[in-house]
């Protein structure tokens, strides 16, 4: 199981701020989680599917799209931050 | 070295002060303040909501913080962060560094800032005359921040 956060434009375009979900064994690094989120079709393809930007972090670190996680990581999805 | 992330508005004169008088050989502050601007591509601003993600936030700025000192001898450093409801001419950001001398507080101060533009998960929102809209990130901070990697 993994707790998915998501954040601010992109939080509201999937309608979802936070879900557990347990992708299938084969989804094991970034790539494959936004894949998979994106066959959700929807406003998840659209968000999921590369067309826009997107950054990622496991449990709270920042991290590439080739990062792995592992049972029981905070994952979060956000776009590019705007503070300061 | 402190972070606060915060919806109450800050009293950077007090801060200051603190800072500048927390060590006797401290011959340096560099303050640097950010407020929310009336304009927006020509919009006029009637409120910026920050959101951020509680957390992973105080982490980043530690950590940001933390590099600033591995980097530069400075002596401390403070951020404080707003987050919620602001309106336009509020204040959004302090970043305060001290030391023995200015050149290592400036320096270490826009380090820390340009690191906080591109790393640390804040997201304004802006409610113009025109309507709501997120606010994009402008390729303009990711080249303020890629300069610090270019030296050394």
């Amino acid at each position: 199981m993994l707790k998915v956060l998501y954040f601010a434009r992109l939080r509201e375009a999937v309608g979802v701020a936070q879900e557990d979900i347990s992708p299938p064994e084969a989804v094991v690094d970034m790539n494959g989680l936004m894949a998979w989120l994106a066959a959700r079709g929807g406003a998840w393809q659209q968000e999921f599917a590369g067309s826009r930007p997107l950054r990622a972090a496991i449990n709270q670190e920042l991290v590439p799209n080739t990062a792995t996680f592992k049972d029981g990581d905070e994952i979060a999805f956000f776009p590019p931050v705007t503070g300061g | 070295m402190a972070v606060r992330v915060q919806t109450e508005d800050f009293d950077a004169g007090a801060e200051i002060t603190r800072l500048r008088l927390s060590r006797p050989d401290t011959g340096a502050v560099a303050a640097f303040i950010g407020q929310v601007r009336d304009l927006s591509e020509g919009a006029d601003i009637s409120t910026m909501t920050l959101e951020h993600y509680p957390g992973m936030t105080e982490k980043a700025l530690e950590r940001i913080i933390q590099q600033a000192g591995e980097r530069w001898d400075i002596f401390d450093a403070l951020v404080i962060h707003r987050i919620g409801e602001l309106k336009p001419l509020d204040q959004i950001v302090l970043v305060l560094v001290s030391g023995a001398h200015r050149d290592e507080a400036f320096a270490a101060c826009e380090f820390i800032m340009d690191y906080l533009k591109t790393e640390a998960p804040f997201w304004k929102k802006e409610q113009t005359s025109t309507g709501e809209r997120w606010v994009e990130a402008r390729a303009s901070d990711d080249e303020a921040r890629q300069r610090w990697m270019e030296k050394h």
